[in-house]
């Protein structure tokens, strides 16, 4: 199994230089060749599990509004920022 | 003189009854040893050293007042570094996020501190927790405190390292597919892994979130229930948790195991295991015997598809966490990410992609589902597991950095735990001939702590194997 490394890459959102591309692409069809052994597993009429211990409908417990972090200290972090908001970059152009 | 690398969580805190130390004499002892060894070892990114002392005083005037209410008083704590904490770096071991200081505590830290507990830095893991072996790391590997050359485990290898080291009375991990109980089992000390739902995972930077459990490295099984008591029960801001706590995971730890009825999965023990895991393994299973357990043989026949469906749903989940990491709120840009986040990443965003996704995720999931089932029928017919945690003894660095199938499959024994949400205690099982620790683990039913503490002490106090610490 050969992944399209390019496309995926882009759906990623990640950045790849060329010879990372042809490395990641081999290493990553030894591993998908791996998978495919659950193909064996004969899995008509199993039901997916992703939550382990059964919780459904799980909400929060009220509305209440609780002290949170201040303006400056979510920023704090963000090398992005322009007068106390993220910045992001654009994604309507202006005509 | 403090030997401080033989105390554990029990013993700091009596000494601090009988006045025979302070809480700065222990902080000390263990910042001492740290500036002393951990240059080789590397199992610190940060360590808090006026911050550590500072607390440690504040600690010394409860103990002057003999207020011992406190149950973690004066307690030092390494946090792996996907914990986040306030004003303190948190990297992830990441250098996506290498200048990033915690705005908050996360749950487990808050309790740990109001407990009682001086954080005295954060630990070395590989990068996003993703890895056996801590080579993973961009803040260079963790070495094996018991041997330079070798591994100690991963992905919380500085957690692991810190303790077998004495650095620290005890420390902090996170668990999604091996990584608490492999390190545990390489550096011969006691790992839990709790019931995925037990520990609260709100300010622990996320993993795989169906798989993350929130766990702990001590030196004895005792410790590891006091820690677990702290831990454990929701907190209002993890809505997987839920409310099954124990009062006291140390109560009744002293039963031991006679009429207990131990479990031996076959398809764990049959084949591939390295000789030296597979006598260390029996042995193992002739002192539970000797202790009054009833052994039996069973069967997880879904076993050996485990590691398949873990490298489908594991890496799906990493895509959708680590996509947040775009250099707008946090870190730097995405491509600062490594090699191993950038391939469980595509892997990820690959198995999740239209045209895949029933391949590859609805199939690890509905695998998921019968891996389960085979432990809800084996816990029908037994108490619990005892299983090797590693296939291997631990190995030396660089020998599967080239090969990342090779790596995943280090972690055969573990993932079945983390697909199925079961807890896992790791412990101190003996040693190879060249003298590198094997663990051997005990696995539950979901919310079964407390009976896998009252094997493992049972185990522990027979063995003592927790007295023995490496020479640095």
């Amino acid at each position: 199994m050969k992944i399209d490394i390019r496309h995926t890459a882009k759906l990623a959102n990640l950045p790849l230089k060329k010879e990372e591309e042809e490395k990641f692409t081999d290493q990553l069809s030894t591993i998908l060749d791996y998978i495919k052994k659950l193909e064996e597993v004969d899995t008509k009429n199993v039901e997916p599990t992703s939550q382990v211990t059964g919780l459904v409908n799980i909400t929060r417990n009220d509305d209440e509004t609780l002290p949170s972090l201040s303006q400056d200290e979510a920023l704090s972090n963000s090398k992005s920022h322009h007068n106390g908001l993220f910045k992001v970059k654009a994604i309507l152009e202006n005509d | 003189m403090i030997n401080i690398e033989d105390l554990t969580i029990e013993k700091i805190s009596e000494g601090f009854r009988k006045k025979d130390f302070s809480a700065t004499d222990i902080t000390k002892a263990y910042l001492e040893r740290v500036k002393k060894y951990d240059k080789e070892i590397n199992s610190f990114i940060t360590v808090c050293d006026d911050l550590a002392l500072k607390e440690a005083e504040k600690r010394d005037k409860l103990i002057s007042q003999n207020d011992f209410s406190l149950p973690l008083l004066g307690i030092p704590v390494g946090l792996k570094d996907l914990y986040l904490t306030k004003g303190i770096k948190t990297t992830a071991a990441s250098k996506v996020l290498d200048n990033h200081i915690g705005q908050y505590d996360a749950t487990a830290v808050e309790r740990l501190k109001n407990a009682g507990a001086i954080i005295l830095g954060k630990t070395n893991c590989d990068a996003w927790a993703h890895g056996s072996s801590g080579e993973n790391s961009d803040f260079g590997p963790t070495r094996n405190p018991w041997n330079k050359e070798y591994i100690p485990g991963g992905s919380s290898s500085g957690s692991a390292a810190c303790v077998t080291s004495g650095f620290a009375a005890f420390s902090t991990g996170t668990d999604t597919g091996s990584s608490i109980l492999l390190p545990a089992s390489f550096t011969n000390i006691v790992g839990l892994k709790p019931t995925y739902g037990l520990v609260s995972r709100y300010g622990i930077i996320a993993m795989a979130s169906s798989l993350d459990s929130i766990g702990h490295f001590t030196k004895t099984v005792k410790d590891s229930a006091l820690i677990l008591n702290i831990t454990a029960g929701i907190d209002g801001h993890d809505a997987t948790l839920v409310e099954k706590r124990e009062k006291d995971y140390s109560q009744g730890i002293e039963k031991g195991v006679k009429g207990l009825k131990i479990g031996i999965p076959k398809e764990y023990v049959e084949k591939g295991l390295d000789p030296q895991i597979h006598r260390t393994f029996k042995q193992s299973v002739e002192i539970f015997k000797k202790l009054g357990a009833q052994i039996k043989e069973v069967s997880l026949p879904h076993t050996e598809y485990a590691i398949a469906a873990y490298y489908i749903i594991q890496p799906s989940e990493v895509s959708s966490n680590l996509a947040r990491y775009d250099g707008v709120r946090y870190g730097n840009p995405r491509d600062y990410f490594g090699d191993e986040a950038k391939r469980r990443i595509l892997i990820g965003t690959f198995t999740l992609s239209a045209g895949y996704y029933d391949a590859y995720y609805k199939k690890a999931m509905q695998v998921r589902t019968l891996i389960k089932e085979d432990f809800e029928k084996v816990f029908e017919s037994v108490n619990v597991l005892l299983t090797p945690v590693s296939p291997t003894p631990p190995w030396k660095l660089g020998e599967k950095v080239n090969d990342p199938l090779k790596m995943y499959l280090s972690d055969i024994l573990t993932v079945s735990t983390n697909l199925s949400g079961i807890p896992g205690l790791a412990m101190p099982a003996g040693f190879t001939s060249n003298n590198l620790p094997i663990g051997i683990q005990l696995l539950g039913p979901h919310f079964s702590e407390k009976i896998l503490f009252r094997a493992g002490f049972a185990f522990e106090q027979e063995t003592k194997l927790f007295e023995k610490t490496p020479k640095l």
